[in-house]
């Protein structure tokens, strides 16, 4: 297995190193200068441009420009605001952990919600029950979060004069406060997320089921639960767990639009602040923060594999 | 000694049913899968109704002489906007941006996916192992953040342009490529070892021609599936955008996100200028979704998981 997790660590550091590349190179491509965007005004004299461009660096040679920034960025520097001159990873910082916390509370209300939906969807399959989950969750899978977190701001307060706290608190200083803001937001972003993988665990636990040690599980007499859970669910997880992986970057880009509907704090908001205002340094640090927490997510599903299914072992 | 005229026994022939024409086959599929059946006539009506908008909408989208916020009645059947216009006209235009930039976008992400997965699947070895980290690094990004990132850069001027609807949909369409890329690669994997691949090779075409001519027409059916299950998701990304101001809708050529974007600060007062931008979305999304998923039972039941 060791020479498999290091090629595999490997060519996630090289995906990792071309996405940099991308972005860095993305953000020298803008349209317009970018001494227009520090001083926030159309006109700039050429002095002023040279200064700018001193300061910052952008007079040296791209490449120089690139490894400059990579170590720093591998140092934990990611620069400055072009706008607001604070440093980039300080700002990110403040904003983690409200991300963090709406990301892990709608993933877990969808794997709450989605391995019962699909299992009891397979074990039932083509039942009444069967259709009507199918249905429903297809039906989750149409509604766009930023609608439904609309509708759970607006009828609440339509019919009950119902709203979340305003001011957002952290979840240390208020606990109670800080889930009554975020449990509206982290339902709207769990909806497709719980659809998918139920539809998903449904399918991959049919596949299972007709395998020949479930067979020989209810032949020798075990009861149905142990059969479904112990035996079936597991088994069944691998491209659940696959899938997962994929749509937490759908999660990330979620947290974009509920963090702007809900007014919350969040890397999501500062990403469309930063990309409104055209701050690019910004931009650059949070797409490349979003990035390295996608591919060493799908890193760690890669590994999890052989945890989950014994069976497997990489060559 | 037998002679060839005494060994040559005439040809068994099957009974063959009379091949039924088109209309009827498409009857017989849709009895089989009746909501499917009901999905797919509903995507026609909404591409229909994309099509002819200016003619179908009641009144024109910059019309603005009605009350302000009426809600839903006989005249105004979804309602009437802060500014004095009719929301279910604004909705049936809307159609045209929201369908329009999800069909491109799934074209360009179709053609991209179905090359690098014909590429990756047939040549295997350095070609396959170069694609398959192209799509890692595209798979790294979120897809709304890289969209939003991307038409930051590359659409500064935005508006309603030409320019700004191929740029959405080619972004849109990277975004939505790898799935595409993987499923096609896979099925391609799953042929090309097959003798009829190998007899175009021993005949001598060139390797594209293998692809073009071989490959491309047996990894139809999943690339026509994975196309059509993607159209929802693309709808969905162009709404996104809209919502949050970087799509090409303005104030006369509106789309379904932007129309709920507009009318932000009037959400409490006038529940409709909410709930009927979203709800059109979600049947237009929905539909397409029911029949992707039927077409894909139909067309090739293996996609299944």
């Amino acid at each position: 297995m060791a020479p498999y997790v290091v090629k595999r660590v490997l060519f996630s550091l090289l995906v990792l190193g071309v996405i940099s590349i991308i972005v860095f190179s993305a953000v020298r491509v803008i349209p317009g200068d970018v001494c227009h965007i520090v001083l926030q005004t159309p006109d700039v004299t050429a002095a002023q441009c040279k200064v700018i461009n001193s300061e910052l660096g952008i007079d040296q040679p791209v490449v120089t420009q690139y490894f400059k920034y990579m170590g720093g960025v591998l140092r934990g520097d990611f620069g400055k605001s072009l706008i607001t001159k604070r440093d980039v990873f300080g700002e990110m910082q403040d904003r983690i952990p409200l991300t963090l916390e709406l990301t892990l509370l709608s993933t877990a209300l969808a794997l709450v919600l989605a391995i019962p939906i699909g299992v009891i969807s397979a074990i039932k399959q083509d039942s009444a029950w069967d259709y009507a989950l199918r249905f429903m969750v297809i039906g989750w899978l149409s509604i766009p979060a930023f609608w439904l977190g609309t509708m759970l701001i607006v009828f609440p307060s339509t019919w009950w004069n119902y709203g979340p706290p305003v001011g957002y608190v952290n979840i240390w200083e208020d606990p109670f406060k800080n889930i009554q803001q975020l449990y509206l937001p982290a339902i709207s972003l769990a909806l497709a997320l719980c659809a998918s993988l139920a539809r998903i665990t449904r399918s991959s636990m049919l596949e299972v089921l007709r395998q020949d040690y479930i067979r020989t599980a209810r032949a020798k007499g075990l009861g149905s639960n142990v059969v479904v859970i112990r035996h079936a669910l597991r088994n069944a997880m691998i491209p659940v767990v696959t899938l997962f992986g994929l749509q937490v970057g759908v999660l990330f880009g979620g947290t974009v639009v509920l963090e702007s509907i809900f007014s919350l704090p969040g890397l999501g908001g500062l990403t469309l602040a930063a990309v409104r205002s055209k701050d690019y340094s910004q931009v650059q640090g949070l797409v490349l923060l979003f990035a390295t927490v996608l591919v060493f997510l799908n890193l760690l599903v890669d590994l999890s594999y052989a945890w989950i299914d014994p069976r497997i072992r990489y060559s | 000694m037998t002679s060839i005229a005494e060994s040559a026994r005439p040809v068994p022939t099957i009974e063959l049913r009379p091949r039924q024409g088109p209309m009827k086959r498409l009857w017989r599929v849709a009895r089989k899968k009746p909501i499917g059946a009901i999905a797919g006539a509903i995507c026609i009506i909404f591409i229909l109704i994309a099509i002819f908008a200016s003619q179908l909408a009641p009144h024109a989208v910059d019309e603005q002489d009605f009350p302000r916020l009426q809600s839903p009645s006989f005249t105004f059947p979804m309602g009437t906007d802060n500014l004095f216009r009719d929301i279910f006209s604004r909705i049936i235009v809307g159609s045209r941006i929201s369908l329009g930039v999800g069909f491109a976008a799934v074209f360009v992400g179709t053609v991209i996916g179905a090359v690098l997965g014909i590429v990756a699947g047939y040549l295997g070895g350095w070609a396959d192992l170069i694609i398959g980290r192209l799509l890692d690094v595209m798979l790294g990004f979120p897809p709304l953040v890289f969209l939003i990132f991307f038409l930051s850069i590359f659409n500064n001027a935005g508006g309603y342009s030409l320019k700004s609807f191929l740029l959405i949909s080619v972004a849109i369409g990277v975004i939505i490529a790898p799935t595409t890329a993987r499923i096609v690669r896979g099925a391609v994997l799953s042929i090309r070892n097959l003798q009829y691949i190998e007899a175009a090779h021993s005949i001598g075409n060139s390797t594209p021609r293998i692809m073009m001519r071989h490959v491309l027409p047996n990894v139809v059916a999943p690339i026509i599936v994975i196309a059509s299950i993607q159209i929802g998701n693309a709808i969905l990304a162009e709404a996104a955008l809209s919502f949050l101001g970087l799509g090409i809708a303005n104030a006369n050529h509106p789309s379904w996100g932007a129309l709920l974007q507009d009318t932000r600060a009037f959400w409490q007062q006038a529940w409709w200028t909410a709930f009927m931008p979203g709800l059109a979305i979600s049947v237009a999304v929905l539909s397409f979704n029911l029949f992707g998923d039927a077409l894909r039972d139909v067309l090739d039941p293996r996609l299944r998981q």
